[in-house]
């Protein structure tokens, strides 16, 4: 076991736990935002940068600071280990340039865009970016591709996460796709515009932060606000069967993996549930799914909330244990 | 002038040549290390000489062979990093070029003392000729027996293999160059786990620059104690650097460790002075990474001193008024020369060979190359400079690997000591675009001649 301090509060880990996952033990409040990181999928994490976090001892053995901001999600804890995130200038000024710089090439198309109401980077704008953008230069864009009947991929919205290739790669018999190119010319495609199809890979869309890729069954029908989640199960040959199904009115309008508190899938479902049963009948029916972290069914999530403020000690101190 | 290390014998006929190489005393520390030392005494030996990583980063050699794990039944690696693709930076492609058994003479020897049974030479895909240079000394190697199975009849067994790389600068980072070795997509790894633990394949593995291990030949054959008799403080030895620029002798050159920067820039010897003697106004002294100097920061320190070629003396005053050693590529800038026209260059560079993996270093590099272009094309304001230094901020440290510094540092350092510059682009672009630009022509003009 091994004892943390994240933002003045202790917490006792197993060994082998990351700074994240022990934040994340320890509540909303402290855990810093993540984009790219996936608890479900290995060796994701360590790209996007959001969740850098600084760490002001390393350990009980070497208690020397280090020297940059680590990746909270790729940094294991070690025993006496103290991490700021919420409270440290550091943190929150190199967050804010992360947003920045995820923002810069994004085409900022939300209403348009069937991931709002959803998205990760709408809301990691919201709690960590500036109002005002800096660059006046022309936005990226991509050639489109066509990646196949079920999936629509806009690369303009990618911040490149990597999540993606990752269920290609680890849920998936056979990933056709990955990135391309180099540098912010990087772009997400397929070998010689190969389509993606197999079972498992609508999880494309459900692990995607942003609406890069999102259900073609889904498309343009209604924003997420409109629909009503309720948790759902199935007998399935080839996954749980355990799923959100999205209602608007007596319609399904689509079917989604169950996701967790994070935004993270909890249990990675097959296409044939999500893409072919859009019948009730089809359906045990569990109940109304409670979605906490996103202003999903609640419609303007965002003007009655009060933009979060920078913590200090005192704030920290009223955070329950 | 001192003894030279490296390349004492580059200017005898046929050096390339395996007969001619061993007639000057090639392979002796591969004879003197399987037949009478022990890998843990080669280790030692490099310990004691205090030799640094001459890539870049300086990081004890030593030290970083004695991190390397050696788990039962798992095979670990050598790899030599050859992707030299520093702007300013061209000294191992002079070492592979004219004395390629030197790499492969110090490519056993370290092999033997790190127990490689097999080691890479990872070769920037560009030094294409050198590829077939440097295959066949292997080839003459395996020939008289100085590689393949029971070298010398000593039982050690080794093999080197020649991979060319596809041209990507961040190949260069050590994660990535094995991602790159083992047929992947060049991204750099996220660390830990270090290379030392888990490199090429998972298995533990070194990688080190060319002039490193080729340094680890007299370190063997004079001892370590008389490597680290040379040099300066915790500098020693030689160190290869390469001259580039405006100064009347370009090219690749072996200095000890504690010549004043004021005498390798006007020696005769050396480089000569500045071309057509006008004078100096900036030095960048360790590739296009490192931050760069105005000439009375590069020539004397903050408080006065000389400054030396050695890791500690350029790095003296931090990077307000410091620099690094980096690779040793000096690139030196008269009077004429344009900081904001060399920062665009250096800038474009980086947004070029970013990997795109991380976002600060994807996005940052392609932003501040847009700014810097609007400044010189006369569309700039004063608050792009100040944004561009908050863009650099903010790239410094928070990437994966240290490409994301690299593009920073210049960026910074040139807004730090040169911001009247930048300012002048913004205030009267017309007039500095054509006196840049007259400069810039005239300049070519007369390195032709």
């Amino acid at each position: 076991m091994a004892k943390v301090t994240i933002d003045g509060i202790d917490i006792e880990v197993p060994d082998g736990t990351t700074i994240l996952q022990a934040a994340r033990m320890i509540g909303p409040e402290v855990a810093p935002p993540t984009m790219c990181y996936h608890s479900k999928l290995k060796t994701s994490g360590g790209y996007c940068r959001t969740c850098l976090v600084e760490v002001t001892k390393g350990s009980e053995k070497d208690p020397r600071p280090m020297p940059k901001l680590v990746a909270s999600c790729r940094t294991n804890v070690m025993d006496g280990m103290v991490v700021t995130n919420g409270l440290s200038e550091k943190v929150q000024d190199a967050r804010a340039g992360v947003v920045e710089f995820l923002l810069l090439n994004h085409p900022l198309d939300c209403p348009i865009c069937d991931q709002a109401g959803e998205c990760h980077l709408q809301d990691l704008s919201y709690e960590h970016g500036n109002y005002n953008t800096r660059t006046d230069f022309e936005r990226r864009t991509f050639e489109k591709i066509d990646i196949g009947d079920k999936i629509q991929l806009h690369m303009t919205r990618c911040i490149l996460c990597y999540r993606c290739v990752k269920v290609a790669e680890q849920i998936t018999d056979g990933r056709v796709h990955g990135v391309l190119n180099r540098g912010d010319l990087s772009e997400i495609s397929t070998y010689i515009k190969e389509a993606i199809d197999n079972d498992f890979s609508g999880n494309m869309i459900d692990v995607c932060p942003v609406g890069a890729l999102t259900d073609k069954t889904f498309r343009f029908k209604s924003r997420v606000w409109f629909t009503k989640p309720v948790d759902a199960h199935r007998d399935c040959d080839k996954c749980s069967g355990k799923v959100v199904l999205w209602y608007k009115g007596d319609d399904v309008l689509r079917v989604t993996g169950r996701k967790d508190q994070w935004g993270e899938v909890e249990e990675f479902i097959c296409n044939t549930c999500r893409f072919d049963k859009k019948q009730t009948s089809d359906w045990t029916i569990e109940g109304v799914r409670e979605i906490s972290r996103h202003s999903v069914i609640s419609a303007n999530k965002y003007k009655r909330l009060v933009r979060p403020k920078r913590l200090t000690i005192n704030d920290i101190k009223a955070l329950p244990e | 002038m001192q003894r030279k290390l490296l390349l004492e014998h580059i200017d005898v006929p046929g050096i390339q040549s395996y007969d001619v190489y061993r007639s000057k005393g090639g392979y002796a520390s591969v004879e003197k290390a399987l037949k009478t030392m022990t890998p843990d005494a080669v280790v030692e030996e490099v310990k004691k000489s205090g030799l640094r990583g001459r890539g870049g980063a300086g990081f004890p050699t030593g030290m970083k062979w004695s991190f390397l794990a050696k788990p039962e039944g798992v095979p670990r690696y050598l790899v030599c990093n050859a992707d030299e693709s520093e702007p300013g930076t061209f000294k191992d492609r002079y070492l592979m070029q004219h004395i390629p058994h030197l790499l492969i003479e110090g490519m056993i020897t370290s092999s033997f003392a790190l127990g490689a049974k097999t080691s890479y030479i990872y070769v920037r895909g560009e030094f294409f000729y050198i590829i077939r240079i440097l295959e066949k000394a292997i080839a003459e190697a395996y020939k008289n027996g100085w590689l393949g199975k029971n070298i010398q009849g000593s039982g050690f067994d080794h093999d080197i293999y020649v991979h060319p790389g596809a041209g990507a600068y961040i190949c260069g980072e050590e994660t990535a160059l094995l991602e790159s070795l083992e047929g992947k997509r060049g991204n750099p790894r996220i660390k830990p786990p270090f290379p030392a633990v888990k490199g090429l394949y998972d298995c533990p593995t070194v990688v080190n620059n060319v002039e490193t291990i080729s340094a680890v030949v007299p370190i063997v054959n004079n001892g370590g104690e008389a490597y680290a008799a040379i040099g300066i403080g915790k500098s020693t030895g030689n160190k290869l650097i390469s001259a580039s620029g405006h100064i009347k002798k370009p090219g690749v050159y072996e200095i000890e460790m504690g010549l004043t920067v004021e005498e390798f820039i006007y020696s005769d010897a050396l480089c000569g002075g500045i071309l057509n003697d006008k004078k100096l106004k900036a030095v960048v002294a360790g590739g296009s990474s490192v931050p760069i100097l105005p000439a009375e920061l590069i020539l004397k320190t903050a408080s006065g001193e000389p400054r030396l070629m050695s890791y500690e003396s350029l790095a003296d005053g931090g990077f307000a008024t410091g620099t690094m050693l980096g690779s040793g590529g000096f690139i030196v800038m008269d009077e004429s020369a344009s900081i904001v026209h060399n920062l665009y260059t250096f800038t474009r560079f980086y947004h070029h060979e970013s990997c795109g993996q991380c976002s600060p270093c994807r996005e940052g590099t392609s932003w501040m190359e847009k700014i810097l272009h609007k400044i010189l094309e006369g569309h700039g304001t004063i608050s792009d400079i100040d944004l561009l230094w908050d863009i650099q901020r903010k790239i410094e440290g928070n990437t994966i690997c240290p490409l994301g510094d690299a593009a920073a540092w210049p960026v910074a350092s040139a807004i730090r000591h040169f911001r009247p510059e930048f300012e002048a682009y913004v205030n009267n672009p017309k007039q500095q675009l054509e006196v840049s630009y007259y400069d810039h022509c005239r300049n070519l003009a007369s390195a032709e001649v």
